[in-house]
């Protein structure tokens, strides 16, 4: 007797499950540093025209898909076309390496939920030198949050060549965030249904409170005037729409197989395409959504900075020249310094090199994304809020469950594969399967725990899923259309779910997508060919700085091997699949 | 004659207490930006204060005891407000050296704060260094508590659930194993009226009705 194919329990789960796994970090750090290098509120235009274009009809036909084949990524792929399994593995190694590093996150977010317990925030101060006259040299070059940051959450080593040891606190954070992880993916949709109640709706509960937080910070109003102001100017430069693209298509989370994954466990008759609309319309409003209140805390981070400097610059001006205290204010600042620069002109110019300039607009310029965002700037803004313990706790709170939920998605991609396959379910239960893929990712990704572990990170971030998902999804999309046949699938689509395949889509997924992903993947290529060798940002420990240096080559080499690792899949496994066939056609007819 | 000695003494005083003068040392208050409206207007009585804190700090260094207020010189008091002050020998002829002051200073320099009610960084003393309070180190640091209580948490419903799921398997299993018995039960009695499970009904109880058979005949063989 077959067993029936486990289920969501109702639809709302599986909607909640995708908005989850969609709805991610890239959401909160990457958006908005698109949005401010690439003309504030008029790059909504390109990147809502993306969305229609491209992130609808390919999210639309990885959840048909998935609904229609009832299986994970290999199965779904194979059923497709025998030649076509690849795909699916092809899929399974990118969740993987994706799986390895994406955690890594969720640890580092557990380790500053933990540390947010403590009154003063320990990013706060700078910790004192050894004879108790001053602070930490490093923490003085560059800011408490930085130093908290590089030196006590990474212990980070100058180069990616002085690997250094794996450092335990991090490293117990990963165990944490790992265990999680299994206990959340233990029974499949059953448990992994209920988890995304909570990993879909916190994140919006804290960023609604966030956001009237926020508004109501002195200067975050400089923040939003800023970053939202239409640079029209910008629409003119191709690296605009790419980025739009590019934004929209990893968003999505296309190409890792999580989607077909959760589809799989649908009911035939779900309306996905109501569904389709529904969670790439809630994931773009949410990226502008904490866009604004990213904008509105780097506002308020810029304009504190901005006064410090002010009272910087008076406090100078007042020893030096002996004024009474409290006569120079940031209004009069001007006045005062040419009555000065007048009547001692001498005096005024040896003061004038110690003077720092002030400017709000360059302070707001610092455009920051990714984990700096994340880790530093908000730091850095939440430790000047009041009641500070509440709004860290909050704000990491936050970041774990979005971590958390695009990391269900990530195991359910690598997980259903593989118990759907015949051969492993027979031996082994389903939580034995969890139990084992955890365990041997957290082995692996305690690689990222040691001293130049955050560089290990970045090139697993930049490189790992880039070009290899392009193809992937590239390679969906001709196989639908053109290999199953477009009509067919069309037919089956509507025989399922009852509502017709309008030609709206149908345009879309034969011609104007895999046009678009094509056109991207150039332009990766290109962009990697015409850069030359590749670098990356080094903390440099005695400076207190970012300083940029090269890879060496067997980084290089590593890379290559993590691109082509997911790439070779398809091939691999056509030609796998064709030799069998041609095996087995000959025993076959040796045996007739 | 007396008024040249007095002259004399004057221009002494005048030559102990000068900015830069050997030690000697700055001060410099921000009693604005500490206190803002509550600010205290800066006058000589407040600085008749300050020389009874100096003084008193430097009664408190041994061999120091007999340390008075006229003892302690304050000169070119600015708007800002700053000024240089020495503190003298009892013979009122040298000052007392750079390190017994600095240091009778730093160990009182709590005490000496709170009477203004500022801080070290609204009434500074230059070149006089601060001791800043080394950070209260709980003996266990509280983040690794957090993380045991959740880690505990996690081990807990972990096992549960893995429990649960094992009990369920094998519920599933004695009830697949039950059904198989019951239904070995009812072939060993033979006919039943009613309530007959379906398997049986091809056994040796019971007619067999011909038309079904050549539909059961359609049927591949399993």
């Amino acid at each position: 007797m077959e067993k029936a194919r486990e289920q969501w329990e109702n639809p709302l789960q599986f909607l909640l499950a995708c908005i989850s796994y969609s709805v991610g970090l890239g959401n909160v750090w990457r958006f908005p540093y698109l949005c401010q290098m690439y003309g504030g509120g008029s790059f909504l235009v390109p990147y809502l025209i993306m969305l229609v274009v491209e992130g609808m009809p390919l999210l639309y036909l990885e959840l048909a898909v998935g609904q229609r084949m009832r299986q994970g990524s290999i199965g779904t792929w194979r059923t497709i076309s025998p030649y076509l399994g690849g795909v699916g593995v092809a899929s399974m190694v990118v969740a993987f390496l994706t799986a390895t590093y994406y955690n890594t996150i969720n640890a580092w977010s557990f380790w500053y939920l933990f540390n947010s317990f403590q009154e003063p925030l320990p990013w706060s101060v700078c910790p004192l030198n050894e004879n108790l006259t001053g602070y930490q040299e490093e923490c003085e070059k560059a800011s408490s949050t930085q130093y908290f940051w590089y030196r006590k959450t990474l212990n980070i080593s100058p180069s990616i060549q002085d690997s250094g040891a794996v450092q335990w606190e991090p490293a117990l954070c990963l165990i944490l965030a790992w265990m999680m992880v299994f206990l959340c993916t233990l029974r499949g949709t059953e448990t992994v249904g209920k988890v995304a109640y909570f990993t879909a709706l916190l994140p919006y509960c804290v960023l609604i409170i966030y956001l009237v937080r926020g508004l109501t910070l002195h200067g975050a109003t400089n923040g939003l005037m800023y970053m939202f102001t239409p640079k029209v100017e910008q629409l003119a430069n191709p690296k605009t729409w790419i980025n739009a693209a590019t934004q929209i298509f990893f968003s999505l989370g296309l190409g890792f197989g999580s989607l077909i994954a959760f589809a799989s466990y649908n009911e035939p008759s779900n309306n996905c395409q109501k569904h389709t609309i529904i969670v790439s319309l809630v994931n773009s409003a949410s990226s502008i959504f904490a866009s604004v209140v990213t904008f509105s805390i780097y506002g308020f981070k810029a304009t504190f900075n901005y006064e410090n400097c002010l009272n910087k610059v008076i406090l100078l001006l007042i020893n030096s020249f002996d004024l009474e205290d409290g006569t120079v204010t940031a209004s009069n600042l001007e006045q005062v310094k040419d009555y000065l620069a007048s009547t001692y002109p001498s005096k005024y110019s040896e003061v004038l090199p110690h003077m720092q300039n002030c400017s709000l607009e360059s302070e707001l310029d610092t455009a920051v994304q990714g984990t700096g965002l994340a880790f530093i700037i908000y730091t850095e803004a939440i430790k000047n809020m009041e009641v500070s313990q509440l709004w860290s706790v909050l704000y990491f709170f936050m970041l774990l469950t979005l971590g958390v939920g695009s990391m269900l998605g990530n195991t359910a991609a690598i997980l259903t594969p593989l118990t759907d396959s015949k051969v492993i379910s027979s031996y082994l239960p389903k939580e034995v399967i969890s139990g084992l893929l955890c365990f041997v990712n957290c082995a692996i990704s305690l690689l990222f725990t040691i001293e130049a572990g955050s560089y290990w990170f970045d090139i697993f971030n930049d490189y790992v899923a880039t070009l290899s998902l392009l193809l992937i999804v590239l390679v969906e999309t001709v196989a639908v259309c053109y290999v199953y046949g477009l009509r067919r699938f069309g037919a089956e689509l509507e025989a399922m779910t009852g509502c017709a395949l309008n030609w709206y889509w149908k345009a879309l997924w034969a011609f104007v997508s895999p046009l678009l992903i094509v056109g991207l993947f150039f332009f990766y290529l290109t962009d990697y060919i015409l850069s030359g060798t590749l670098q990356y940002q080094a903390w440099d420990a005695t400076q207190g700085r970012l300083v940029t240096k090269d890879y060496p080559t067997y980084v290089l080499a590593v890379i290559g091997l993590l691109v082509a690792s997911s790439i070779i899949c398809i091939p691999l496994t056509a030609l796998g699949t064709f030799v069998m066939r041609r095996l087995r056609r000959g025993g076959s007819a040796s045996v007739a | 004659m007396l008024w040249l000695f007095f002259f004399l003494v004057t221009v002494i005083h005048a030559e102990l207490c000068q900015p830069d003068a050997e030690n000697a040392f700055k001060v410099r208050l921000s009693i604005r930006t500490a206190l803002g409206d509550k600010a205290y207007v800066w006058d000589t009585n407040e600085e008749y204060l300050f020389r009874a804190m100096v003084a008193f700090s430097m009664r408190k260094v041994p061999n120091r005891e007999t340390t008075e207020i006229s003892h302690v010189l304050l000169c070119n008091v600015t708007q800002r407000v700053s000024f240089w002050f020495v503190v003298t020998d009892p013979s009122k002829n040298h000052t007392l050296p750079a390190d017994e002051v600095q240091s009778a200073i730093r160990m009182n320099r709590n005490r000496i704060n709170n009477v203004f009610f500022l801080n070290d960084q609204t009434l500074e003393f230059l070149k006089i260094p601060s001791t800043l309070a080394p950070p209260t180190d709980p003996s266990i640091p509280i983040w690794i508590i957090i993380f045991g209580v959740i880690f505990c948490i996690v081990i807990v419903a972990t096992t549960l659930l893995i429990l649960s799921g094992i009990r369920q398997r094998r519920r599933k299993n004695k009830g697949s194993s039950e059904v198989d018995d019951i239904e070995e039960k009812l072939e060993s009695m033979g006919t039943l009226a009613n309530s007959v499970p379906c398997d049986s009904l091809d056994m040796k109880g019971g007619h067999i009705n011909d038309i079904f058979m050549t539909e059961d005949e359609r049927l591949t063989p399993l």
